[in-house]
This record gives C-alpha cells, sequence and structure tokens, in this order.
C-alpha cells in the first residue's frame, strides 16, 4: 500500500491550488449552455489544461500527456473549492473520446474543437420505445442512396435534443446481419430537414429529454464513425465511459456533508435533527457505505497505474452501487426535513434551492439510465462470475 | 501511487491460504467444534508460519510487519473458518503489551506457547450481571464473551479504559465456557473475585488503539468468510438443476449473486485502507476502524443470508456446513461492539454525537 502520490504530484497539486485562488471571484456561477460567460471560462479553463487536458492541441485541447494522478488532483482541488469546472454533456464526455479513439482525421479536425468549446452542442440518439435495455434491437434504419444515408425511426430519452446542434446516432443499415452487427453509428445536424422533436417532460418536472422522429432524413454517406455494421462496438466504448462517471465518490461524500449540515441547522421541537439517534444512525451508515465506495475508487484509480492489479469486479459495480447509494443519501436529507423535505419550486421554506428533492428524483433517473440496475446486475453476474445467461424464449 | 497488497502480502496470503487449504479442511473445522479436539494443533501449525509472532517487533522473537499483513491473515482465517485465537492472541494483546512497553511476554506470545484472552465487553459496554469493580490492582466482577476459554492470560479492560492482565489460574478467577453460534471460536466469563492482577496501561490511547486494530480484524474475517460464502453459493448455483437448468442461469438467483459480490468488493479496498490507517493514517484510523466494523456486519450478515438462499434447502443443512460461516459471521457482528454501538461512536468521534 503505497498512497503517496510523489513530489511532482505535491508541485503540480501547488500550481492548480494558485490557479483556483487566482480565479476563484472570476469564475460564472451557472454553467450556461452557450452563455458567452461560460464559453469564455471553458476556453481558460482549457489553456491552463484544466478542461481537455489530455486532448491533442490540433483538436484545439490542451495536449497534456495521459497522467490520471493530475486529472485526479485537478477533480478532488475543483471539488473542494466548489469551482465551476466548465462544461460538459455528451459531446464532451462521451462522443469526443470515442471520435479520438475512431474518428476519421477529418471527423476529428471537424468536431471535437468546437465541441470542447462548448460551440457546437451534441445529443446522443440512442434508446429507442422498442430497444431500451435491449439496445442492439434498435430498428431505426438507414438506407444508402447515392451518396447519402437516408434515415428512418423514433429515438427516446433524447437528452437536449432541444438545444443541440448534432446528434450522434445509432442507426440499422444492415438489416440481414445479426442484431449486433448491423448497426452503424452516424453523425449529422439536428436542423437537417425531417427531423421533429418532441419534449418529454421529467418527474422533476424538467424537460431534458426528448423523443426524436426521422421522416426521410438524408445524411453525407461520409458521416459514420468507424465502419459500416461497426456501431454497436462504438457505442459500447462510449458507455463504459458513461457508467464510471455518473455518480463520483467525492460528490456523494460532498452530499453527505450537506446532510450534516442539515442536521445541525434543522430543527424538530427543538431539537437538532443530529440529536436525534435514529437520524444519525441512518446518517453514519450511509458514510460507512460512502467510504467503501471511495475506497473501492482508489483501487480502481491504482490498477490504472498499476497495470498487474486485477479489479474487473470492483470495476463493474460502480454504476449499480454509486448510484442507489446517492439516491438514498439525497432521500436521507428529505427524511430529515420531513414535512419541509417536501418544499418544491417556488415554496419560501425550500432548503439548498430545491436541490435534495430534484436530486433525489435525478439519481432515480441514473438508477435506470445508462443501464439498469437490473442489467448492472447480469453483467456483473454473467461477465464477473460467469454465470450463464438467460436461455433465449424459442417461439 | 499503488492502493493494493504487495507481493509481499499477496505470497504471505497465498501460504496461510495453501496451510489452511490443506491442514484446516471443513472436517478438522467440524472436529473443533464438537469439541473432539481443541483449536491447539492449529494454532501450533499457524505458529511455525509465524503468525503469532506477526506484529511482535523483531527485538522481542517477532515477525514485525504491519496491521495490513494481519488484515490479510484475518481475511484467510476468516475465509476457511479457522479455529484460532488469531484476533486475540496476535492481534490485540500483542498491540496493547508494546504500546504499553511490555515486554516480558512478548516471546512467549510470539511462540504461540502463552496465550492471552481479551475481555474487553466491559469497557465497550456492560451487559446484564456483568462489570468489573477495581480496587488498586484487584479486580472483582464478571467479564461476559471473553474472546478465547483456553488463553493463559486475560487481557481486561475497566469502564475507565484502563488495562490489566490476569492469569487465568490467578487466585480468585473462576473461568466457564460459554458456548455460543459459532463454535469455530470459543469464548468464556471470567468471575473474578478480589483477583490480584497487574495494570498494564492507564493510558485509554492504548486500550483504544487495541480496540481499534480488533475490530478492523473481524471486519477482514467477515470479508473473508462473506467471499467463502458468496463463491460457494456461485459454484453451487452453477451445478444445482431444476426445470432443466442450472439454477446459475436464472436471473433471480444471478442477481442475488450480482448483489453480494457489488456490496461485499468495495469492503475489500475498505478493510485494506482500514488496516494501512492503523499504523500509517494515525489520525483517521479509529473512525475507518469504526465504519469498517459496522460496515462490514451490515455488508457481511446481507451475503451470509443470501447465500445460505441461494444453496435452497441444502445451504439449511448440517451437511453441507455453510452455517459455519453464517454464524462465525454472526459472531464477529457482536463481539467488541454490535453495529449500532460503533456507529454511534462513529458519530462521536466525528463530534455529532455527544
Amino acid at each position: 500500500m503505497d498512497l503517496s502520490f510523489g513530489n511532482e504530484y505535491k508541485v503540480f497539486r501547488e500550481e492548480v491550488r494558485s490557479f483556483i485562488e487566482q480565479y476563484k471571484d472570476k469564475q460564472p456561477t451557472q454553467v450556461a449552455l452557450r452563455g458567452e460567460e461560460s464559453l469564455a471560462w471553458q476556453k481558460l479553463l482549457i489553456e491552463h489544461g484544466y478542461h481537455s487536458r489530455t486532448i491533442p492541441k490540433e483538436y484545439g485541447g490542451y495536449g497534456a500527456e495521459a497522467d490520471i494522478i493530475k486529472s485526479r488532483i485537478i477533480a478532488e482541488e475543483f471539488s473542494t473549492a466548489q469551482m465551476n469546472t466548465g462544461l460538459g454533456g455528451q459531446g464532451i464526455s462521451m462522443l469526443t473520446p470515442v471520435l479520438l479513439e475512431m474518428g476519421s482525421s477529418e471527423q476529428k479536425q471537424q468536431f471535437i474543437k468546437p465541441t470542447i468549446h462548448g460551440e457546437m452542442v451534441w445529443c446522443q440518439g440512442y434508446s429507442e420505445p422498442g430497444a431500451g435495455s435491449d439496445l442492439a434491437s434498435l430498428t431505426t434504419k438507414a438506407e444508402l442512396d447515392g451518396d447519402e444515408w437516408v434515415i428512418n425511426g423514433q429515438k427516446i430519452w433524447t437528452s437536449s435534443a432541444h438545444v443541440a446542434d448534432c446528434i450522434f446516432c445509432l442507426v440499422r443499415t444492415e438489416p440481414e446481419a445479426p442484431k449486433h452487427q448491423g448497426i452503424s453509428f452516424l453523425l449529422f445536424r439536428m436542423d437537417t430537414p425531417g427531423i421533429e422533436i418532441r419534449p418529454l417532460i421529467d418527474m422533476t418536472g424538467n424537460h431534458n429529454f426528448n423523443e426524436v422522429f426521422f421522416t426521410d432524413v438524408r445524411v453525407p454517406k461520409q458521416q459514420i464513425v468507424g465502419k459500416r455494421g461497426q456501431g454497436w462496438l462504438v457505442a459500447n466504448a462510449i458507455l463504459g465511459h458513461e457508467r464510471g462517471s455518473l455518480a463520483p465518490p467525492d460528490a456523494a461524500e460532498t452530499r453527505l456533508n450537506g446532510v450534516i449540515d442539515l442536521m445541525q441547522t434543522e430543527t424538530i421541537a427543538g431539537e437538532k435533527l443530529i440529536d436525534n439517534p435514529v437520524y444519525r444512525d441512518r446518517l453514519v451508515k450511509l458514510q460507512g457505505r460512502a467510504m467503501a465506495m471511495r475506497f473501492n475508487d482508489m483501487r480502481l484509480l491504482s490498477a490504472r497505474i498499476n497495470k498487474n492489479q486485477d479489479v474487473k469486479l470492483a470495476g463493474m459495480i460502480v454504476k449499480l452501487m454509486s448510484t442507489e447509494l446517492r439516491h438514498e443519501i439525497e432521500g436521507l436529507a428529505i427524511d430529515v426535513m420531513g414535512e419541509t423535505g417536501l418544499s418544491f419550486e417556488d415554496n419560501p421554506y425550500l432548503r439548498g434551492n430545491g436541490s435534495w428533492q430534484y436530486q433525489y428524483m435525478f439519481f432515480l433517473g441514473l438508477i435506470i439510465g445508462g443501464g439498469t440496475s437490473q442489467i448492472q446486475k447480469n453483467i456483473i453476474s454473467e461477465r464477473g462470475l460467469d454465470m450463464p445467461k438467460e436461455p433465449k424464449v424459442t417461439k | 501511487m499503488e492502493f493494493g497488497l504487495s507481493q509481499e502480502q499477496i505470497l504471505l496470503q497465498d501460504s496461510v491460504g495453501k496451510f489452511l487449504n490443506d491442514q484446516v479442511p471443513l472436517d478438522k473445522v467440524r472436529q473443533i467444534a464438537s469439541g473432539e479436539s481443541s483449536d491447539a494443533e492449529v494454532w501450533q501449525g499457524l505458529a511455525d508460519l509465524g503468525i503469532p509472532s506477526l506484529l511482535i517487533a523483531e527485538e522481542q522473537g517477532g515477525v514485525g510487519l504491519g496491521s495490513l499483513d494481519a488484515v490479510v491473515i484475518a481475511e484467510c482465517l476468516g475465509y476457511h473458518v479457522t479455529p484460532s485465537p488469531f484476533i486475540s492472541s496476535a492481534v490485540m494483546a500483542p498491540i496493547a503489551l508494546m504500546a504499553a512497553g511490555r515486554q516480558d511476554a512478548l516471546a512467549a506470545i510470539a511462540s504461540g506457547r502463552h496465550r492471552v484472552g481479551i475481555a474487553f465487553g466491559e469497557a465497550i459496554g456492560a451487559r446484564n450481571d456483568a462489570g468489573v469493580v477495581v480496587d488498586g490492582t484487584v479486580l472483582s466482577g464478571k467479564c461476559l464473551f471473553v474472546l478465547d476459554a483456553d488463553a493463559d492470560a486475560y487481557l481486561i479492560a475497566t469502564p475507565e479504559k484502563n488495562l490489566y492482565l490476569i492469569a487465568a489460574d490467578a487466585k480468585g478467577v473462576e473461568r466457564n465456557n460459554l458456548t455460543t453460534v459459532d463454535k469455530t471460536r470459543t469464548t468464556c466469563e471470567l468471575i473474578l473475585n478480589n483477583a490480584t492482577s497487574e495494570l498494564v496501561s492507564d493510558d485509554p490511547e492504548v486500550y483504544l488503539r487495541t480496540l481499534d486494530a480488533g475490530r478492523v480484524m473481524q471486519a477482514a474475517d467477515t470479508l473473508g468468510a462473506a467471499q467463502c460464502m458468496l463463491d460457494q453459493a456461485v459454484a453451487y448455483a452453477k451445478q444445482r438443476e431444476q426445470f432443466n437448468r442450472v439454477i446459475a442461469s436464472f436471473q433471480a438467483v444471478k442477481h442475488m449473486c450480482a448483489e453480494m459480490v457489488a456490496n461485499l468488493e468495495p469492503c475489500r479496498s475498505m478493510v485494506w485502507y482500514a488496516g494501512h490507517a492503523l499504523d500509517e493514517v494515525p489520525e483517521e484510523a479509529r473512525l475507518i476502524a469504526c465504519h469498517s466494523k459496522a460496515h462490514l456486519s451490515e455488508v457481511g450478515k446481507f451475503v451470509a443470508k443470501t447465500a445460505t438462499e441461494v444453496h435452497g434447502g441444502m445451504g439449511f443443512t448440517d451437511l453441507v456446513g455453510l452455517h459455519y460461516w453464517f454464524k462465525r459471521i454472526g459472531a464477529n457482528r457482536q463481539l467488541l461492539g454490535a453495529p449500532e454501538l460503533v456507529r454511534e461512536e462513529a458519530a462521536r468521534i466525528q463530534g455529532l454525537a455527544v
């Protein structure tokens, strides 16, 4: 067990801290899509290597060598100081890594720079009404007509489709092939004729998801990532990125500290909730779970540096455990507040800008999205424990 | 940076695991549990591997390894439900005696010849009819569920967090075995009637460090025991057939196994870190020891139940022997502080409770 990062990293941490010190008061308080202030902040972060750190300079990134410890230090310091970490979203966190790995050089040149600078916003066209957990059964089809793909079908759960410039989309191009081998990964603009977007309001009241309908949408032939029929491989590379990053352990601990603050200020019949042993026990129980996830995460980090460490199972369980944990942390805060915890929207008794109720529901969404908890359990048992798949139903 | 076990620790794990596999199989555990033989032979075998001397400094006749090494051993012993006084005689007693600067008994402990049991229950919180009163170094009262019914001496903690050492055969000491569900390890009661003891330490820090280490070892023992139950459940599910297919192909069964993995795997990192912190991160060690003890108690309980259920009716039988692990995990949960008590202590450490 060696948890020291060495002197080089001590120096690096100091650098990050002095950046934070210098810019703490100059950061935008909110991340606004396409907002001038947000875009300027994004540019500043990239210039200093605190965003898009390992993306090559020629594609608009900072161009540093991949160093997992430095990335971790940046994340830790920004999180502790509650600094604005810049823009996220599916174009930045999911499409960009895939383009770097599998995109053509034209695609890299054309898309990565505007994407990471927040000038080109993406949405992801994966799920369909008939293809959720069984994503590979998707039926939106693309047929080649001359130099263009002609796309027909429907997507659902398309986050940010209503504000996105472009979509990365899974379509069936080889209807005769086995289901995993007949899918392709296309990129196209959302203002292409034939695209209709309908909002899908979620349980928090937010408009984030959409249904997207394609009717004879024509897309240039070369806007495919990878080869025809390879789309499933590309999509899985992205899902790997998504699962690990949904609920990082330091965020869970930050929220738990928020619950402690709440318990030290909220009272019932004059008694602080922290002084009530039943609520306190629930808090400490969750602290224990969060702590186990933190050390699990350290082990995963270590395995990325020390290639001989086997952490297959430790990695597989993260999405399942961390989303369930966050849902319960947020839920404890609501229980701590009792009736006050029901406050919503314009209620004057709202605590924490209503974030507890919002996150409580939001994390239920994350338990379902990106591979439900039940699908995660299939993956753990089948790929992790080598248990056989459910036999196919024969008609 | 490397979060994990060193090559040496993996070798240690392998050699102890091999010894336990070969020399202390379930049949041997059954013999000891039924009272046919004592754990003396097993303890001698572990002594030949240097286990009782693991934490004792080299100049005292020990190996001078650290708490994480002890965690590795505790995990192995839990995995094999090994009958042995490891937590009391190889971990808690040496830590207390070394911290108190008491070197006289260490060489004998290191050789495995001298066993020291642990009576901390009355300091953690005395149950009905239990409690110790001190007059100078003369002890009276009753200690319950003392670890190791075959020890040569006992380390007794008082509510004031003072530690006293007393020989098992000292005048005024009556010892009675206490049968528990966990027959892989022994406990006893000590009835003290003006028994003269030696004060080992009146520094609460010594008591607390000893307790922290004991709790981390119990967490590690539960980790090993739960891992073994999980392994057995997965293996059983892959060979047991119903409805013309192995039950491992049913999602209901697969999900039970996946949930066990999902809960248990982060515990491995937690317990490793807890062991590391005992020696290297003293400012965090106590809180993490409490969290590990409590969290492993909960996860262990879940795995013990679920793994038994995966075995169906066979899990309930003596034949399969799964109950040895179930009971061991159950005992680890209660000894040295049940999870609710330990969590309350974790709250106090953080200043969240008085």
